[in-house]
């Protein structure tokens, strides 16, 4: 009993679909697109949302790098860029300019993306709106009704308990005006990166069966108040140990010998780069 | 720093699948596929039922490769069922035609066709059979032989292929309530993600597809306190169902013109819950509702489970969470749950320092929160 995959893993009916809910959801920038999710030989919440979305699309000329929080070397990345490879045989990369698929999760790379480029997020928790309300019925009729004030409401209640609006990753963004989307758990630093993105970004939720995205140029806010604005995750005064890079978002590395904190560039491709251009 | 340095991940990936193999050949005996099959019929039924994808060969491959893990095995199974075209889907199947190989009731004892004990561990004492380390090829196959002599000569007439529902009894005296078939294009959950509410045919098929365990301890929760259900099995039947699908080039679907394609074997139960019913003239009288339960193999605590969910859903009373669909449904699925939970294993260093950021910055608010407040107290 030997048995060959297809190309890219899928059979070609299953590729088709999902580049069918792709188009729906490029359509409608920010509105989660449900979605026939496949069982992936990689586990539910390791990123199976961005493999089934950079399978549909891989072709043959495609260039891939897979990024894991900033690391191109992290277990997960080298598993799904193993998996995509073996099953493709595309050039993979680790070098952003260089590629024309990137995989990622939770975060996006320092070097500004270009027209042309796909970015693939993998999204653990799409429903922005589940922190408040469990119920996935009870949501789509939020959505719908485009009320958001629960959203608001949680930012105002963590700056009444903290004096400071305390999300981490995952702030929560609104699209060209119309959907509060869950950007995945990005740091706030990336948010930004998200507005008027020349590539577009896909985002792909495997175990919760939900595909949405970001056209190029669109418009993307992350919410906050007049008096409360949104703030990215500081490094102020901090510098990279390897490559010396600032205004970038950083690593915190404790010595275990001298018990002394110090920075690195998290984004691991960006800092060799650095440091092979000097 | 953990497991990922900035270089050096993909060589520890490489040893650790090594080891992983290490693992499963050090003591150097390898597991034959065909012993699996042979020897772990109910481990095969699990697999093939929170798998969706009946393959006894296949299953026992999976359970090789994953050291006898379910969850590990249902993972590689429903992996592989991603890349299988669907091409078509099987007649409507009438469990009424089941060979049926064990059937029992817990409400009459008496049921038409009669009761047959079939297989089941039901009536063995859970002693450990410290002979069966010894056991023998030879003495399995003597055995059998022996038993096929002993049990050849048969004068039971029952029908097999035709035993009659003990439900349909209890419609015929009226006890529960006559309902129409309902004919409707069943959804399919594999092919559209779920949507709120949800139909009956889906239901079904997220519990069928469940994970034991979780199916079992929800439908635990249903009957011990949480609506304290007390359903009566009215009857569970395990046996073996032929599939047919449509010719495809022939329209008009004649019965002559289907293919038979194989048989599945099922564990089927329908469970009765007695249930207060108010008459036009104020009278309470009691009523019986139903629960079913499906499940591929033999697996009787799953299928009862499913049938005590499945009614739960149809009642939804809003009090207990096994009533809700969305609580009941959407965490039940073995490869859903336990990838989401392993996945708190993965790096989380990005995410990590991100909070990292919000927590000191909450802490720095209230630090001058609380001077300027020691300054208007102290001025």
């Amino acid at each position: 009993m030997k048995i060959e995959y297809n190309f890219a893993f899928f059979d070609e009916g299953s590729k088709r679909e999902i580049r069918r809910v792709t188009l729906k959801a490029v359509a409608i920038p920010g509105y989660q697109v449900p979605f026939a999710s496949r069982e992936m030989p990689i586990a539910r919440g390791w990123g199976t949302g961005g493999l089934q979305l950079t399978l549909s699309l891989v072709g043959k000329d495609d260039i891939l790098k897979v990024i894991d929080q900033g690391s191109d070397e992290s277990v997960n990345a080298v598993n799904i860029k193993k998996l995509i490879a073996i099953t493709t045989g595309v050039s993979v990369s680790e070098e952003t300019a260089e590629a024309t698929i990137i995989q990622s999760r939770h975060r996006i790379p320092e070097i500004p993306l270009r027209e042309g480029q796909i970015l693939v997020l993998q999204v653990p928790l799409p429903e922005p709106l589940r922190y408040y309300e469990p119920s996935e019925y009870e949501t789509k009729k939020l959505h719908a009704e485009r009320e958001y004030s629960g959203a608001w409401l949680m930012l105002f209640e963590q700056i009444m308990n903290y004096g400071t609006m305390s999300t981490g990753a995952d702030h929560p963004v609104m699209v060209q005006g119309r959907y509060v989307m869950a950007p995945s758990p990005i740091p706030r630093f990336d948010n930004p990166k998200l507005n008027r993105s020349q590539a577009l970004i896909l985002f792909g939720a495997g175990r919760e069966k939900k595909v949405y995205a970001v056209p190029p140029y669109t418009r993307v806010e992350s919410l906050d108040f007049e008096d409360y604005p949104f703030r990215v995750e500081s490094f102020q005064d901090k510098c990279c140990r390897l490559c010396g890079a600032k205004g970038v978002f950083m690593d915190e590395i404790l010595d275990d010998l001298t018990g002394k904190t110090s920075y690195q560039c998290n984004d691991s491709s960006y800092c060799l780069q650095e440091l092979n251009g000097k | 720093m953990g497991y990922v340095a900035v270089k050096g991940g993909t060589l520890a990936i490489e040893e650790s699948i090594k080891r992983l193999k290490y693992e499963r050949l050090k003591k150097g005996v390898v597991l034959d596929c065909q012993r699996i099959e042979a020897g772990m019929r109910c481990l095969i039924d699990q697999v093939m039922s929170e798998s969706s994808l009946y393959d006894e060969i296949l299953a026992a491959l999976a359970i090789k490769q994953a050291e006898g893990s379910p969850e590990e095995a249902v993972f590689l199974m429903r992996a592989y069922r991603s890349t299988l075209p669907r091409k078509h889907y099987s007649r409507t199947i009438e469990s009424e035609a089941m060979l049926v190989e064990r059937r029992i009731s817990a409400s009459f004892k008496d049921i038409p066709g009669g009761q047959i004990l079939g297989s089941a561990n039901d009536y063995t004492h859970r002693l450990i059979d410290f002979n069966l380390n010894e056991e023998t090829d030879q003495e399995a196959s003597s055995w059998v032989r022996e038993y096929a002599e002993e049990s050849g000569v048969d004068n039971d007439k029952t029908d097999l292929a035709n035993l009659p529902k003990v439900l349909d009894y209890l419609r015929e005296e009226g006890l529960i309530p006559a309902c129409e078939n309902d004919d409707s294009e069943p959804d399919d959950v594999t092919k559209a993600s779920l949507q709120f509410p949800t139909s009956r045919s889906e239901r079904l098929q997220i519990l069928t597809r469940g994970q034991t365990g979780a199916v079992t301890s929800l439908g635990y929760v249903a009957l011990r306190s949480y609506g304290a259900l007390h359903p009566t099995v009215g009857e569970l039947r395990i046996g073996n169902l032929s599939i047919y699908v449509d010719n495809p080039f022939n329209e008009r679907n004649e019965d002559e013109d289907t293919y038979y394609i194989g048989e599945i074997k099922v564990t089927e139960v329908e469970t009765l819950f007695p249930e207060d019913v108010q008459k036009l003239n104020g009278q309470k009288e009691i009523e019986f509702s139903l629960g079913y339960g499906i499940c591929y193999g033999q697996n009787e605590t799953k299928a009862i489970a499913i049938s005590i969910l499945d009614h739960c859903l149809e009642t939804g009373n809003a009090e207990y969470p096994t009533h809700n669909e969305e609580f009941v449904l959407m965490h039940i699925d073995s490869v859903e749950a336990t990838g989401f939970i392993s996945h708190l294993k993965l790096p989380h260093y990005v995410t990590f320092q991100s909070k990292l950021d919000s927590v000191r910055k909450s802490r720095n608010g209230r630090e001058c929160k609380n001077m300027k407040n020691n300054e208007e107290l102290n001025p």
